[in-house]
């Protein structure tokens, strides 16, 4: 096996695990920290798709920004503090009824997968880095989208400071 | 068989799934949001696989940034709502908040 | 001073009065008093920068013509609307023309609106008025020059019913506004057959478009018709024959307004546009023009002969001057007709300054007596008001013989070269009315103006009240003396028989017509090196223009050149036939105009200072004459019983129909439509109810076995949408 076959399913590995541990963990402090673990897989996945603006933005953001709101957000809605929250689940007829139908879900989505005869095209050549094209795309092309998000986002800010305001 | 496009698939395939059930099944608004978190990340995948090897080229990744601004945007203001929610209810399970039934 | 300084320095003179409204209009209880001063000092600054901007034009770019600039407004599919502003020599001469009297009017409603409960929006309305008449002036299209013509008419509108108290003032502002209007809907029709055709509004284009053979409609008839109703704008605002009824009613609205607005500003523009669209008027359409100006100021000269009111005779005066201008410029005599737009501003505006002094005057002591039942406006109440006004005195005196063409006055120099043109018209083409009618009212202009001297300001005053009158104070005055110095011939030129070398006659010249050969009188193409006449020389390259532009503007241009090298090569060589005429025609012109001006202020003297003959009884003895002047020719009459009275007819008979027909159909359709409706109301009851309650009982069923499945739980929700999606999975895959 080559060393990208490695890094590959070393990367896969974290991120499936972790995700399971996001999903299935009973305390909320170690989904988070799984999370923290699934979002580095992603990223490590990233970089091995020569996406690296990508996956520094996915750290960044990610990481840095939306998971520490999360666990902000953990801090705050609940009473007691320490790491072992738990967090209940439902009953286990709608577990079975969730599980079979994520279940399936995948199964169709790989056969699929498998036997879709996907459109193929060399991989990109690798280039020193995707920077440069991204932003000359984001400033031309998708300018007008460009500056929506930034008003998106600004409302989204706006509006979530007005929500969460105590009255 | 070397790693190709239908690897990554798969991965985000189950990514995505995991998200499912996480959203389906946990009580707590918060960790429903990271359910959430897991499929933005499992359709981000996607979009860089198939900007790899599919030809879709640099726009994919314009697209993940596109999805990385709307993830931010949105748990921003889910969280500020489950704030809202747990200042109303002391509590934030999903489950129990049915308002909507009536 | 470069072409862009002067360019930003107009656009300053323009938006400075706006600010000024701006401000004023909403402070005006702030402001009080303050806002005369404040108007006065926008006005002032304006003021020094016009001189700057026309002394730079004059001097250092003299030459040029129109310095402008143009920007793109809107895009209309494959037809661009571009507006600017530009700057040639009639603009400089016309910026300080309005904001100089704009200045001194400022001045004198200090003293003159003191007392006025309205005095801050007095000041507001002013400098809206002003903003607008300089838009006209420095515009360089149709367009902007539209939009501001109808802002002109606005404030004209709210200035003339500035005192809408009084019924008088409110009807006299409606009636100026509408008459305006009709003019107006000419001029709009004009510019929409302009941009239709040549697809611009700028001049210089359609002007171009005229030059290159481009006909409205491929007819020569048409362009005559687009020159014609261009000039209804002018005929409107300039108040000629037959939409001159507006002006004198204006006079209710306060005296500075009619100086600044009814002598020499407003009713300048409709002069101003016709120098304007002087180059596109055809031969047909000069003919109107001048028509129109000789039945103006013939008739409003008969008419100020016997009217009583001391600023109706004004006002009848400033109508038969304007229409002197219109002449004027109708027989070709373009600068000078401009020329006498500019000294009819100044000496107008200072007997309209003189007439608000001695109505100020006569209201004080009016107010002395208790006296509210003595009009101070009539000049009958007047008499002797030379010892108690000295000041007035002299100034008006000044002024009546500038008005009158005395030699020595801005007056008699322009009324002069316009005389001259109508001779050297009449010669040329055989219309002899026209000089005819520009002489008569010249004799008239002058023994209708002595009248108005000798029955106020001579003699014994004739009540109480005028010889309790006293000096008004200096902000007054100060306006009269500097107004009345400005009508001596020296600022024109040196000579004092003849402007033609002075530098106002060598800064404004005739443009080159555009129009065709074919549509133009002979003597007015331009003439070529041999002094033959051009026309046949311009139609061969009207001939080439379907060709080539290019071709077309370099035959021009030689022709041009030809014109002026021969103008050098034989001095006094004039631009074309009718130019030379007029020079022929100068000293007849003049012995004339000065016969005739002796003749008029002779026998004013000796009707009203002498008595040797006496008025009354020479109005008996042509009573008819006497009866139609005196009503204004019945004009008022004649447009209520035709015009007024059968839009009231017509009104009537629709409101007639209105009731009749139409309410009666619609009453039918009611009634038969009530048994329908009553017919489809049992209809309704019965079948539709019965299906719409089964309906209803039967969503109600669904919607309570549905319901329980709306637990109100997302994450429910969420599975039953995956289940849904499998579901379509496997039908689809």
């Amino acid at each position: 096996m080559a060393l990208y076959d490695v890094i590959f399913y070393l990367f896969a590995t974290i991120v499936l695990v972790s995700a399971g541990g996001v999903v299935f963990s009973r305390k909320m402090m170690y989904s988070a920290f799984s999370l923290l673990f699934t979002f580095f897989g992603v990223s490590g996945l990233y970089v091995l798709l020569s996406a690296d603006f990508i996956a520094v933005t996915q750290i960044m953001v990610y990481v840095g920004g939306i998971l520490v709101l999360i666990i902000f957000g953990v801090m705050l809605t609940t009473k007691i503090t320490g790491v072992d929250i738990k967090s209940g689940t439902l009953g286990a007829f709608q577990m079975g009824i969730a599980g079979l139908a994520s279940l399936a879900i995948a199964v169709f989505m790989i056969i699929m997968s498998m036997n879709t005869q996907w459109m193929q095209k060399d991989p990109l050549a690798e280039t020193s880095t995707t920077v440069e094209a991204i932003g000359g795309l984001l400033f031309t092309e998708y300018l007008l989208a460009f500056g929506v998000a930034a008003i998106l986002l600004l409302v989204a800010f706006i509006g979530a400071a007005l929500i969460a305001r105590r009255k | 068989m070397g790693i190709g496009l239908t690897h990554y698939l798969i991965i985000s395939i189950l990514l995505f799934a995991l998200g499912v059930f996480g959203i389906a099944t946990r009580k707590n608004a918060i960790l429903v949001l990271m359910g959430l978190e897991l499929i933005l990340n499992s359709a981000n995948i996607n979009f860089i696989a198939f900007a790899r090897f599919g030809g879709m080229n640099i726009e994919g990744h314009v697209a993940v940034i596109f999805v990385i601004i709307l993830a931010a945007a949105e748990v921003a203001v889910a969280l500020a709502i489950i704030l809202n929610i747990y200042q109303n209810f002391r509590h934030v399970d999903v489950d129990e908040i049915n308002q909507l039934k009536d | 001073m470069t072409k862009e300084t002067i360019l930003l320095l107009s656009t300053v003179i323009l938006l400075l009065p706006l600010l000024g409204f701006t401000i004023i209009i909403f402070n005006q209880k702030r402001l009080g008093k303050a806002a005369g001063y404040l108007g006065s000092a926008v006005l002032g600054i304006d003021l020094i920068l016009s001189i700057i901007v026309a002394f730079s034009k004059l001097v250092t770019f003299a030459g040029e013509g129109m310095i402008q600039t143009k920007f793109d407004w809107i895009n209309l599919g494959t037809k661009t609307i571009s507006i600017g502003i530009g700057v040639d020599n009639l603009t400089a001469v016309m910026l300080i023309v309005v904001t100089l009297i704009s200045f001194l009017v400022h001045l004198f409603s200090m003293e003159y609106m003191a007392e006025d409960k309205r005095f801050p929006r007095f000041y507001a309305y002013l400098g809206i008025f002003t903003f607008s008449m300089l838009g006209i002036v420095i515009a360089n299209n149709f367009l902007n020059m539209y939009i501001f013509w109808e802002l002109v008419g606005l404030s004209s509108y709210l200035l003339i019913g500035f005192w809408y108290e009084k019924d008088s003032a409110a009807n006299a502002s409606k009636k100026a506004f509408i008459t305006n209007r009709i003019g107006d809907l000419g001029f709009f029709a004009g510019i929409m057959i302009v941009f239709f055709t040549y697809g611009s509004f700028m001049f210089d284009d359609v002007f171009a478009g005229v030059a290159s053979g481009l006909l409205p409609f491929d007819s020569g008839t048409m362009l005559t018709a687009a020159g014609i109703l261009l000039f209804c704008g002018a005929i409107g605002k300039s108040a000629q024959f037959p939409l001159h009824v507006w002006l004198p009613d204006a006079m209710e609205g306060p005296t500075p307004v009619s100086a600044l607005i009814h002598a020499a500003t407003m009713v300048a523009a409709g002069v101003y546009l016709t120098c304007r669209i002087f180059p596109m008027l055809t031969a047909d359409a000069l003919i109107f023009v001048a028509y129109i100006g000789a039945i103006t100021a013939f008739m409003a000269a008969t008419i100020a002969i016997t009217q009583n009111d001391f600023k109706k005779v004004l006002a009848y005066s400033t109508v038969s001057q304007l229409g002197y201008m219109i002449m004027a410029i109708g027989v070709g005599a373009y600068t000078n007709g401009f020329f006498h737009l500019v000294t009819h501003a100044w000496f107008k505006a200072c007997l309209f300054l003189g007439s608000g002094s001695v109505i100020h005057a006569m209201h004080h002591a009016a107010h002395h007596f208790h006296d509210h039942h003595t009009d101070p406006q009539d000049i009958r109440n007047m008499g002797g008001l030379r010892k108690t006004m000295p000041l007035t005195y002299i100034t008006f005196l000044f002024v009546t013989i500038a008005i009158s063409g005395v030699p020595f006055t801005s007056g008699f120099l322009s009324k002069d070269g316009i005389l001259a043109g109508t001779l050297a018209f009449g010669s040329l083409s055989g219309h002899w009315l026209i000089p005819i009618a520009g002489f008569g009212a010249a004799g008239m202009t002058a023994f209708y103006m002595f009248r108005l001297l000798i029955e106020s300001f001579h003699g014994k005053a004739k009540t109480n009240i005028a010889s309790h009158t006293h000096e008004n104070n200096k902000l007054i005055t100060g306006p009269l003396v500097l107004l009345s110095v400005l009508t001596i011939w020296v600022f024109y030129s040196f000579n004092p028989i003849d402007a033609t070398s002075g530098w106002f006659q060598k800064s404004i010249k005739t443009p080159a017509t555009s129009v065709p050969a074919a549509l133009q009188f002979d003597f007015l193409m331009p003439l070529n090196a041999e002094g033959h006449n051009a026309a046949a020389h311009t139609e061969v390259a009207t001939h080439n223009a379907t060709n080539s532009h290019t071709e077309l503007a370099k035959h021009e241009a030689a022709a041009n050149t030809h014109g002026a090298e021969a103008k050098s090569a034989h001095g006094s060589h004039a631009l074309n036939k009718f130019e030379e005429e007029m020079h022929h025609m100068h000293y007849p012109a003049m012995i004339a105009s000065l016969l005739i001006a002796g003749l008029g202020i002779l026998l004013s003297f000796c009707f009203y200072q002498f008595k040797v003959f006496s008025p009354d009884n020479m109005a008996n003895m042509i009573k008819p004459f006497y009866k139609i002047s005196l009503n204004k020719w019945y004009f008022d009459e004649i447009y209520d019983k035709t015009v007024i009275g059968l839009t009231l007819g017509f009104a009537k008979l629709l409101s007639w129909f209105d009731g009749a027909v139409i309410d009666g159909i619609v009453n039918g359709v009611a009634t038969v439509f009530r048994g329908i409706g009553w017919f489809v109301g049992k209809f309704d009851n019965i079948v539709i109810d019965g299906f719409v309650n089964l309906t209803a009982q039967t969503t109600g069923f669904f919607g309570a076995a549905f319901r329980k499945v709306q637990t109100g739980r997302i994450q429910a929700y969420l599975i039953f949408t995956i289940v849904g999606l499998m579901i379509l999975f496997y039908f689809l895959v």
